[in-house]
């Protein structure tokens, strides 16, 4: 409007740090009216990151803000809330339903917006008791629908729709604001099917040509292929690639997605004993957990060495161990050193001479209220009757034994507390992350599943905690099934690396392959 | 676990830490009990009579404040449903009277009686409140008025026969209040009694029920100190966490709830040999709230609690609750007591339970 040549939204050298740790560096990237623009990214890479601070999330302000320009129309804009976004134009479909169950979609798409109708109490209180005109909402909501070029009726109830034409119904809202400029989708086509996705997009092809602009977030490469007009790319915080979609092929997208600049420090000591004996063998394993669905798994892991489980999220990597581990419904069979082990049983499991560090370090991995000493010693105490005394008839905690051996952990480990009476909920992510390690070693397990060890944790004690894991299984020769969202982690870490695409493992190759084969592997699935 | 403070705090922030460890509240109730300690003599209340008075409704109380820890470490929460093991506690009472037992051996039988009642109720209960994780408190307050409400009417139905226990002209029936002399009233806290009034001092301490307590409350901090008592309180701290150690997470609460429910029962029976009376129908209607006040004030919060909490809490409480009405009445020189008291106490109860989410998850 005020400057006919000025793109539509320009972001110049955007900056953002969460508590000191860099997650966008130098953000640049222009997009104008119409254009369709592909983002994609691991995950990690500070998509959502940068979203949020185009749409002016709240959670960016109260971290400090960011640094950079963001320019609408060649004129630099600041969202204190995403209602000024809004008001500019700017419109986001979120990963999770924000709908009302018990309301149509009429009712969704113009909820807090509708045409109201004045009459004789409203003329005496005020505004706010005008009724609603349903006919003039009708209409509006028709034309939103019309928009998007599908069928859907907007009479139903939200609770009562398929999960495709909620999302619609969530596109619709934004398309029913007159003044929508810009769109964003985040992950839109991850909840729906082949068929619903392909109408989806269409109908961002409709919105392009009536000149709304779209950024389209997805882990389906292909359809960003087929619908983008440029990907940009992410890695790292970093954008990496910037290209017309033309350009260029998933291969291509999938390498600069994965492949880092350094990548010189893949694991130097990989061994991979083709003779050793498959210790666990899983066969047809399914998991019902929220998110992280399995489908069906066979995997074989061998004696001893560390097996990397990696993948998008939401694939199912993280079912794998949480089903096994009898923390949600799974079902299949899993030999662990030839017998059974019984699903749907921490207990059996752990029985067995298993252990798991979880990847809800908080939730499910510490006692947060307690000393380390109990966090440590709990579990052994438990399975193994370790730390026990017999006195006056009864079995006592051996409190010695139990602050000796925390106190080996809390040195072996580095942990850094004041005592091992600390609370666990004092410390910070990379030092409880060392507690819940400590946890797992104090059962002596044989065997060892170590779920996303370093999420939300930093560089150095990132570090001090895979070496920890890598000394582990190389000492001792326990066998480590490492599951990560990082690749490069588990080429540093791993012997072998099994891929995890839609619930089904896509492959598994030594961790001296390229990143590139296994950015294959991880989009090869994706459903 | 107490905190320590390092000399090189000043005072200040020394002061700071022991108003966060010990909780400015219980400053308060602490410095009010001892103002009115310090004020009954002045008003001209026989200090040594009030001592007497508190000491003696803390050995009443005790083990029914007792009762709450349990289920506090198995997150459980505060457990509203005591009178269910009051009622089971009765029925031991009722039953051991009827059955024809005198003097100490009634007590005993109360005791063995009510056993089976409390482990049947509070398996039940326990039941219950493994399917509505989350929500234990408000059900269990509503278990324990219906268990109340149901046994007034078996009070009057069950076929009891005893002529001192039953309506003198129908026959059939209990009576509200029935006494114990003869049975078990005093049986505690007549052993080892130390009574200062030969020498002029109107000081007497009920040692037996004191010992008594003293061995429960033992051997509750040896419960808690073994490897289901560890995995307990594990399960109180975090459920996941505990799952995912392998620990039966609901049979854990389940034990905690049966633990409660019975020492309700071996509480209001020891109640009973303090207070000399059985008291049933609406008796155990509002049993639970003091009990709850008692050890939310000695400091424990909705999911941890220790055993100085409850002597702490038990020994406030009590003692304001029995104090306050007294130098009261004498400061005055009129009788509202009762007013008083009930302000006092149910004002303590509200403190009490605003202060519950304190210190939780």
């Amino acid at each position: 409007m005020e400057n006919k040549n000025a793109p539509l939204l320009e972001m110049r050298n955007i900056k953002k740090g969460f508590f000191g740790n860099q997650v966008l560096t130098d953000i640049n990237f222009t997009l104008n009216e119409g254009e369709v623009l592909g983002l994609v990214g691991e995950n990690g890479a500070g998509k959502s990151t940068l979203m949020k601070i185009l749409f002016g999330m709240d959670v960016i302000r109260e971290t400090g803000g960011y640094e950079g320009d963001i320019l609408i129309n060649g004129e630099k804009v600041e969202f204190a809330t995403p209602f000024d976004a809004l008001k500019a134009g700017i419109g986001m479909v979120h990963q999770e339903f924000s709908l009302i169950p018990g309301f149509t979609a009429t009712e969704n798409i113009l909820l807090n917006r509708e045409p109201k109708k004045k009459n004789v109490i409203s003329e005496v209180f005020g505004d706010r008791m005008d009724t609603l005109d349903y006919k003039e909402m009708d209409e509006r909501a028709k034309r939103a629908i019309e928009k998007m070029g599908v069928e859907i009726d907007a009479k139903m109830v939200i609770s009562s729709m398929p999960v495709g034409h909620k999302q619609f119904t969530e596109i619709a809202r934004e398309l029913s604001k007159e003044n929508l400029k810009l769109l964003i989708l985040d992950e839109p086509t991850a909840v729906l099917t082949e068929k619903e996705a392909e109408a989806l997009l269409d109908s961002i092809r409709g919105m392009a040509a009536r000149g709304i602009a779209v950024i389209f977030i997805t882990h389906r490469l292909h359809e960003i292929l087929t619908v983008c007009d440029k990907v940009v790319i992410m890695r790292d915080g970093y954008v990496v690639k910037d290209t017309p979609a033309k350009e260029t092929d998933v291969t291509d997208i999938t390498k600069w997605m994965v492949g880092r600049s350094v990548s010189a420090n893949v694991s130097q000591d990989i061994k991979i004993n083709p003779d050793a004996r498959t210790i666990m063998s899983i066969r047809k394993l399914w998991v019902d957990m929220p998110g992280e669905i399995v489908r069906n798994v066979n995997l074989d892991i061998k004696e001893g060495e560390i097996l990397g489980i990696g993948g998008l999220a939401g694939q199912g990597k993280l079912g794998i161990p949480n089903g096994i581990m009898g923390l949600y419904e799974a079902g299949g069979t899993v030999e662990f050193d030839g017998k059974p082990i019984a699903l749907n049983s921490p207990r059996k499991c752990l029985d067995a001479s298993l252990a798991f560090v979880s990847e809800d370090r908080r939730g499910v991995g510490l006692l947060l209220d307690e000393s380390l000493e109990w966090n440590v010693a709990f579990p052994a105490m438990q399975i193994h009757n370790k730390f026990l005394k017999k006195c006056l008839f009864f079995t006592w905690r051996d409190e010695k034994a139990i602050h000796d051996v925390t106190q080996k952990y809390i040195d072996e480990l580095q942990i850094k507390c004041t005592s091992s009476l600390q609370k666990a909920r004092e410390l910070s992510g990379g030092n409880q992350q060392k507690v819940c390690l400590a946890k797992a070693f104090a059962l002596e397990p044989r065997f060892l599943f170590v779920s996303e060890p370093t999420r939300g944790i930093d560089v150095g004690a990132k570090a001090l905690v895979l070496e920890a894991l890598k000394k582990f299984n190389r000492e001792s020769g326990i066998t480590v099934v490492m599951i990560s969202s990082e690749l490069e982690e588990l080429r540093m870490t791993c012997d072998r690396i099994a891929i995890v695409s839609g619930g089904r493992i896509a492959g598994i190759l030594p961790a001296d392959h390229s990143s590139e084969e296994f950015g294959m592997l991880m989009v090869s699935q994706v459903k | 676990m107490g905190k320590q403070i390092t000399t090189s705090l000043g005072n200040k922030t020394r002061f700071r830490q022991l108003v966060d460890s010990f909780g400015l509240p219980r400053i308060i109730i602490t410095g009010f009990l001892l103002l009115l300690f310090i004020s009954a003599p002045i008003v001209g209340a026989d200090f040594a009579t009030q001592l007497t008075n508190t000491i003696n409704r803390f050995s009443w109380n005790a083990v029914l404040v007792l009762a709450m820890v349990p289920m506090i470490h198995s997150g459980c929460g505060l457990n509203f449903g005591l009178p269910l093991g009051i009622v089971s506690g009765l029925l031991g009472a009722t039953l051991s009277i009827e059955l024809g037992f005198t003097g100490a051996m009634s007590f005993v039988m109360a005791i063995v009686i009510s056993t089976p009642f409390a482990l049947l109720f509070g398996g039940g209960y326990g039941w219950l409140l493994n399917k509505i994780k989350g929500g234990e408190m408000m059900i269990a307050t509503y278990v324990g008025f219906s268990a109340v409400s149901f046994m007034c009417m078996m009070w009057l139905l069950l076929p009891y026969h005893s002529p001192t226990m039953v309506w003198g002209f129908a026959g059939t029936g209990l009576r509200t209040v029935i006494s114990l002399e003869g049975f078990y009233d005093q049986l505690l806290a007549n052993f080892l009694k130390i009574d200062l009034s030969s020498i002029g001092i109107n000081l007497v301490i009920p040692t037996g029920s004191l010992l008594v307590f003293a061995l429960l409350a033992l051997a509750m901090w040896a419960f808690l100190h073994t490897k289901t008592g560890t995995a307990m309180t594990a399960v109180g701290s975090n459920p996941a966490f505990a799952k995912a150690a392998g620990i039966n997470v609901d049979k854990m609460r389940l034990i905690s709830v049966i633990m409660s429910t019975w020492l309700g029962a071996v509480g209001i029976l020891i109640y009973e040999q303090g207070f000399g009376f059985i008291q049933l129908y609406m008796g155990p209607f509002w049993m639970a709230l003091p009990a709850v006040s008692a050890i939310l004030i000695g400091g424990a919060s909705v999911n941890k609690a220790s055993i100085p909490n409850v002597i702490i809490g038990t020994f406030l409480f009590q003692g304001i609750v029995t104090m306050t009405p007294t130098v009261m009445n004498s400061a005055f020189h009129m009788d509202m007591s009762e007013v008083i008291r009930v302000i006092v106490s149910q004002g303590m109860i509200l403190y009490a339970l605003t202060r519950k989410t304190e210190g939780g998850r």
